[in-house]
Order: C-alpha cells, then sequence, then structure tokens
C-alpha cells in the first residue's frame, strides 16, 4: 500500500528554516526523521517544498486563466513538504507520521492519504 | 417441510453466532467489508435453497465461508480486475482452517474502532459487522434515519478499504484501541437506553452481549470484564426503569425485589473476575459503583458513603463533567446536601451548565428558593419525554410544599 504523507507546518515553524539561530535544529530534525524512514526503506518518493509564498494559484483553462500571486491562500498552515511511501497498512502509517518533526512537536500535523489505485488489489 | 425448517434455523443461528467470525475472515486480506457482507448474502440465500435438500452440512460455517468467497472470486472476475494468479484453493483451505483456529472478531472490532475511523460510527459498525444488525434496525437507537446511518457505515467500510485498515488482533496501539472499543459499546448501550422504543431496546442487550464477548475474545482485559459488569447490572434493573405506563422511573424509586438477580450475580463474577487481574480502571469502579446499587436488593439499603469513595476514585481517572456531577450527588446523599453543593459548584461551568444532570441534581440539592430555577434549567435540556415529565412533577411538587 502506498499513502502520502502531506506535513503541515505553522508558519512561525517553517520560518526556522531561514533564521539563523534555529536553522539548524530545525533540518537536523527532519534530516534526521528522514534518514530513519530511508533506512526501513519505506520511502517511494518525497520533497521539500518553498513556502506557499513563492506559490502560484492557477484557476480557469488556457482562455479564462486567472493566476493568482501565492498557494493554499485558505490554510492557516504552511504546507511544508510530502512523501509517498510504501508500507503494509494504516497502522504503519500512522506510526511514520507521528515521528515527523511537525507532528512531534505540536507545530503542525500531517496528513496520511492512501494513494489511488487504479485496480484493487486482492 | 421440517427439513426446510430446520435449515432455515440452521442459517439463521449461524447467522447469529458466526456472522462477525464470517465478516472477519471474508474481509480480512481485502479490507473489504462491503463485499464481504454482499457474498455472505449471497451464501446464506444459497444456503437455505440447498441446505433442505442436501441436510445441514457438518460444519455450516465454514461451508458458508467456502461459498461466500467464491461468490467474492467470481464477482471480481466478471469485473475483470487483477484476480487471475489468485491462489483460489490455497485461499480458501487457509480461510477454512482459520475458522478452526481463533476467533477472527477481535481484529474486526477493532478495525471498526479505529482513530481513524470517527468514533460516532464505531458503535454502528461494530454491531453491523459482528451481529449483522441492519442499518433500519439500529437507526431508532441512534436517533437517526436508516439512509442517514447507512451512508456513514458506507463511508466508513469504504475507508477502512481504501486507506488498508487492518484486522489484527495485536495493532500497535492495542491499550487505546481497546478503550475506543469498549467506549462503543458503553456508548451504544447509553444511547440505546435513553431511547423508549422496543427496538432501540435490543440495542442494549446487544451491548451486553458485546460486552460479554470481548470478555471472552480478551479475557485477561480488566476494563473489557468491567464494562461487562457495569451493563449486566445496568441490564439486572431495565425492567423497572420505566413503570406500567411507561414513566421514567429513577433509582431511588426503583423496586428493588423486581431485579433482575441472574444478572446480578453475572454482574458480580465478572466484577470480582476484573479485580483479580489487579489494574483498576474507570469501567471496573462504575461497576463496583452500581454493584453497590444492586445490593439494595438484598438489604433494603444503599451505602452512600462507598458509593461517594468510588466516585473520588473515579474522578481521578477520569475528568468528565457527567462523573463530577455524579459524585456530587452522591456526596450529597452520604454527607448531606451542603457537600454535594460544593461540588457541583467546583466544576467547570462552561460543560456543566449544558449539561442535563448536572442542573436535575443541583435542583435535587438546593434550598427551596433555588430548585424552581435550576428545575426549569434540567427540563429546557431533557430529550427524553418521559424523564422530562418526571422532572415536570417534581418541579411542581416542590411548588406546592
Amino acid at each position: 500500500m502506498q499513502y502520502a504523507l502531506f506535513y503541515f507546518e505553522a508558519p512561525a515553524e517553517m520560518a526556522k528554516r531561514s533564521d539563523p539561530a534555529a536553522a539548524d535544529g530545525y533540518w537536523a530534525a527532519w534530516m534526521g526523521y528522514m534518514a530513519m524512514m530511508r533506512e526501513k526503506g519505506v520511502i517511494e518518493s518525497g520533497n521539500a517544498l518553498e513556502p506557499r509564498a513563492h506559490g502560484t494559484t492557477v484557476r480557469g483553462g488556457p482562455d479564462g486563466r486567472v493566476i493568482e500571486d501565492g498557494a493554499f491562500a485558505d490554510s492557516r498552515e504552511e504546507f511544508g513538504g510530502y512523501v509517498i511511501v510504501s508500507v503494509p497498512d494504516i497502522d504503519a502509517a500512522i506510526e511514520l507520521a507521528g515521528h515527523a518533526p511537525c507532528a512531534a512537536s505540536g507545530a503542525g500535523h500531517v496528513a496520511v492519504v492512501p494513494v489511488w489505485q487504479m485496480q484493487a488489489a486482492a | 417441510m421440517t427439513v426446510r425448517a430446520d435449515a432455515r434455523a440452521a442459517a439463521a443461528h449461524a447467522a447469529r453466532t458466526a456472522y462477525g467470525k464470517l465478516i472477519a475472515t471474508l474481509a480480512k486480506r481485502t479490507g473489504d467489508i462491503a463485499a464481504a457482507e454482499d457474498a455472505l448474502g449471497h451464501a446464506f440465500a444459497k444456503a437455505l435453497n440447498t441446505w433442505p435438500e442436501t441436510g445441514v452440512p457438518e460444519a455450516p460455517e465454514a461451508w458458508l465461508t467456502t461459498v461466500a468467497r467464491r461468490a467474492i472470486l467470481d464477482d471480481r472476475k466478471r469485473a475483470a480486475t487483477a484476480a487471475a494468479g489468485e491462489p483460489t484453493l490455497a485461499l480458501l483451505a487457509e480461510e477454512r482452517a482459520e475458522f478452526c483456529g481463533g476467533d477472527p472478531r477481535l481484529g474486526l472490532i477493532l478495525a471498526a474502532s479505529h482513530p481513524a475511523i470517527a468514533p460516532a460510527v464505531h458503535a454502528p459498525l461494530i454491531l453491523q459487522t459482528v451481529f449483522g444488525v441492519t442499518a433500519e434496525q439500529m437507526a431508532p437507537a441512534f436517533l437517526v434515519s436508516p439512509a442517514a446511518i447507512g451512508q456513514r457505515l458506507a463511508r466508513a467500510k469504504a475507508k477502512i478499504k481504501a486507506a488498508r485498515v487492518p484486522f489484527t488482533a495485536e495493532p500497535p496501539d492495542l491499550t487505546d484501541r481497546m478503550k475506543r472499543a469498549l467506549d462503543a459499546i458503553y456508548a451504544l448501550h447509553t444511547i440505546a437506553l435513553a431511547t423508549a422504543d422496543g427496538v432501540a431496546k435490543e440495542r442494549a442487550d446487544d451491548a451486553l452481549d458485546l460486552a460479554l464477548l470481548m470478555t471472552t475474545l480478551a479475557p485477561r482485559e480488566p476494563e473489557a470484564l468491567g464494562l461487562a459488569a457495569l451493563l449486566s447490572f445496568s441490564a439486572a434493573r431495565a425492567r423497572e426503569r420505566r413503570n406500567g405506563e411507561g414513566a421514567y422511573v429513577p433509582l431511588s424509586k426503583q423496586d428493588a425485589r423486581g431485579w433482575d438477580a441472574t444478572r446480578i450475580e453475572a454482574g458480580e463474577a465478572l466484577l470480582s473476575r476484573a479485580a483479580e487481574l489487579g489494574e483498576p480502571g474507570p469501567y471496573q469502579i462504575e461497576a463496583a459503583i452500581q454493584s453497590v446499587h444492586c445490593h439494595r436488593s438484598r438489604t433494603g439499603r444503599t451505602d452512600w458513603r462507598a458509593i461517594a469513595t468510588f466516585y473520588d476514585v473515579l474522578v481521578t481517572m477520569v475528568s468528565s463533567v457527567g462523573a463530577g456531577v455524579a459524585r456530587a450527588a452522591a456526596h450529597g446523599q452520604a454527607f448531606g446536601s451542603e457537600a454535594g453543593l460544593a461540588i457541583l459548584t467546583a466544576l467547570p461551568e462552561v460543560q456543566a451548565h449544558r449539561y442535563q444532570p448536572y442542573w436535575a441534581v443541583r435542583a435535587h440539592l438546593s434550598p427551596r428558593g433555588e430548585k424552581q430555577a435550576a428545575y426549569d434549567n434540567a427540563i429546557a435540556l431533557t430529550e427524553d419525554a418521559a424523564v422530562r415529565a418526571h422532572l415536570t412533577a417534581l418541579k411542581a411538587a416542590h411548588a406546592a410544599a
């Protein structure tokens, strides 16, 4: 089973990335977390994302396109990144999610969503 | 005729006792409860057609599993999905063997109580998957339409399948999951009891059956024993809770001679089994409180000091307003109204003031001049018409006095 783990962070938490006093601790926690998952061999893919202020929102087709500065405007939290993991069941996915710095620290949350399967596996 | 009736009876018996086992066995690999239910429905129908001719098979449950499993595999082939390479015979043999092994229902119940599933649907899902209770049958107890509860159940089953909620008796969060399952069963009991309807009452019996089932599935779980004891004591008093006209009769006014002695004894036995495990918990304490109440059937009196002490312990384990209000009532009985009122006043106002029993107890304990307002608040918060009538009568009696 594949699950997407979406990492959400409070804006103040994500701001640590570029705060000289906090950046080392911030990245060390995420590196440690990612290393733990790589060691388990569960990561299919994943990326950290730039702050949503660097994102762009697009609506409408090529003809009636509306483009806005910023992404996830409705969310109170930053969308810090995601991984796709391959694990046996939701319990294993929840276990991985709970170790994420943004969940463990209480400065955000993780959304665990199964990857859509075109054919139901037996 | 009798053969047909026998077959029908055997199928019905298998349905009640084995339904949950069959669902758990069939849905375990795919997590697809809905498909298991459809297949099992097909298997029961086939049993009713076949058994009168062939006689009831030696192992009816294994027969039903095999027929249901074939129905699932046929469905999948028809849908032209990836059934290729499925080791059908091996799977069938494995499932038959499983049937003779342990009881797969604990995994099913714990899957239905998964924290990734909304708590409100835990009890309906357990009821349906373990006992085969339909949305129509359970809707009255939950005070919602069959369509609404059916929709919630369908959504939960789809989530269990899509998110692959495992059917395991040993999840990583076993303690928490066990508590959720027991809480769901207790909620079912409370909801069913609050509803005067006859069909809803059957759900209260289901709650007791489920609690007893949990004690056999998890015999070393003291809180399962505590809950089963609690519901046994409650069931013992079920008949006396309403009078002949259906009016609500509070515990203090119930005729203790009408309580069911067998169920009280069963409760005592469960409670001592729990005590032997040496791990007290909220359900055991609540059961102990109910045990003291039930003593009245033998002694003719209620030991309110013992009850007050148990509530003192209970509020160290749970921080609910309900426990606090009940503790206040017990202290009021044991040590006088002032003691009870002091506890009420110390409760968090925001939650307490929205809670019907808070006002009912306050009305009971308050000096005469303050009773009326408290009764009004209690009556306004009461949903059960019989209880409302009871409170209105009390208010009138005090106004007249």
